[in-house]
């Protein structure tokens, strides 16, 4: 039998770091990373579930944290934004989207970037409109989106 | 945003998770999340337990059957859009889902909190009234099963009693086309009004967004001048808002109609 807990000690990986925390049941997953383990490149953006600031990677399903509780992440595996760079080295999706003026403010750029690489780990070769769909749940308003676009695809024509 | 404090349990199995809401009637199950946490951090739901059903397992399953579809109600929005089995048997179901919001609420959101939740502005209530599904609800007492036109009872209000979980989805297989129009705030935004149609014979036409449940007709022929008079007699009274006052909600049930039986029908 499952019994009700209102803390609970959860042990999830983060950007191949494993990490083990106590957290409140109410506890949201956003707050969990940002706060518990000052892993600060995922923002909180709208904190209602609409602007994708804080889209991450669970167990390999892109999800906006916000919208989840840590607790249920116990066991699971994430990536953040920090997860992209390796020894400090830009991937070639971070890459572009500084190459094509893809942020302005940056705000939204964790966001986006989880989305875009969640999109072609599954789709290497994206048309305009696949990528134009993938990031509809991240909002921009800075750029006007086609300059996040254009990234996105020379990522893609990189071979991200 | 913080959430009141609540209390968490993660159930193996239909049975405990009836347990646990049989004995704390202040608790929630929770599916996906993508409705309940956002209502939770406005403090417009508070409850006590949170009644995880993201490990039962056997929920989000879809499996085709000699009569049609049985769906997990865990299964998901993506899940939905991409499943072979769905597009072969009822595509109007995967073609609505991947309507539905965005990649990141796609991934987590489930067919049942869709249902469970009857946000009147939802796009699958009114596919599932029209193509005749039929929920079955568990709860202490067994289970029992409700056809889609008497599961929704009201805004957020659905068959689902308290301690009750919705666990299983039958949607029979299409007798004709299905189809599904709706006009929404952005592409895949907030919905003003929507309409399904499936052709079994006539036609049945289920509107959503024009009043608190899916509001049901049948029209005997899929020609646009039936379809349009019977969806003025049936004497829509929806409400105004800030997206549309209601005679433009009432205009759009009639034009919806119209392309979701064309599109029922094989002339869209």
């Amino acid at each position: 039998m499952s019994e009700p807990v209102a803390q609970k000690t959860i042990s999830v990986e983060v950007n191949g770091t494993t990490y083990e925390r106590e957290v409140e049941a109410r506890r949201l997953l956003v707050h969990f990373i940002r706060d518990d383990l000052d892993l600060t490149g995922t923002h909180v953006g709208c904190d209602t579930g609409n602007c994708g600031a804080c889209s991450v990677i669970v167990g390999g399903t892109l999800l906006k944290s916000c919208m989840m509780l840590a607790i249920q992440a116990d066991g699971a595996s994430i990536e953040t934004v920090e997860g992209l760079a390796v020894d400090g080295e830009l991937k070639p999706l971070q890459q572009a989207f500084g190459d094509h003026h893809a942020l302005q403010c940056g705000y939204c750029t964790p966001g986006m970037l989880m989305s875009a690489k969640a999109l072609l780990d599954e789709n290497p070769e994206p048309t305009e409109g696949e990528i134009r769909r993938a990031i509809q749940g991240n909002i921009c308003r800075c750029t006007g989106y086609v300059n996040i676009v254009e990234a996105i695809a020379a990522a893609a024509e990189a071979g991200s | 945003m913080l959430l009141a404090s609540v209390e968490y349990a993660r159930p193996r199995s239909v049975d405990e998770a009836l347990s646990l809401l049989a004995a704390n009637p202040n608790g929630r199950a929770l599916a996906g999340g993508q409705t309940l946490v956002n209502v939770m951090k406005a403090r417009i739901a508070a409850p006590e337990l949170l009644v995880d059903l993201n490990a039962i397992p056997g929920l989000r399953e879809i499996r085709e059957t000699d009569e049609g579809l049985e769906l997990g109600p865990m299964v998901t929005y993506t899940q939905l859009a991409r499943s072979e089995e769905v597009i072969r048997t009822r595509p109007i179901l995967a073609e609505v889902a991947a309507q539905i919001a965005d990649v990141q609420v796609r991934n987590r959101g489930t067919l049942g909190g869709n249902l469970c939740s009857n946000d009147p502005t939802n796009h699958l209530p009114p596919v599932l009234v029209a193509v005749g599904a039929t929920m079955t609800v568990a709860g202490a007492a067994g289970t029992r099963t409700v056809p889609a036109e008497e599961f929704f009872l009201g805004v957020y209000l659905t068959a689902v009693g308290s301690g009750e979980l919705l666990t299983g989805i039958s949607v029979p297989q299409r007798q004709a086309g299905d189809g599904f129009a709706s006009v929404t705030i952005g592409a895949d935004g907030t919905c003003i009004a929507n309409a399904a149609a499936s052709m079994n014979g006539g036609v049945r036409v289920a509107l959503g967004c024009v009043a608190a449940t899916p509001v049901l007709i049948e029209v005997p022929s899929a020609d646009e001048e039936s379809v349009r008079s019977a969806v003025a007699d049936a004497e829509l009274d929806p409400p105004s808002d800030i997206h549309a006052p209601a005679a433009y909600r009432r205009q759009l049930a009639g034009v919806l109609a119209g392309r979701a039986v064309r599109q029922a029908s094989g002339a869209a």
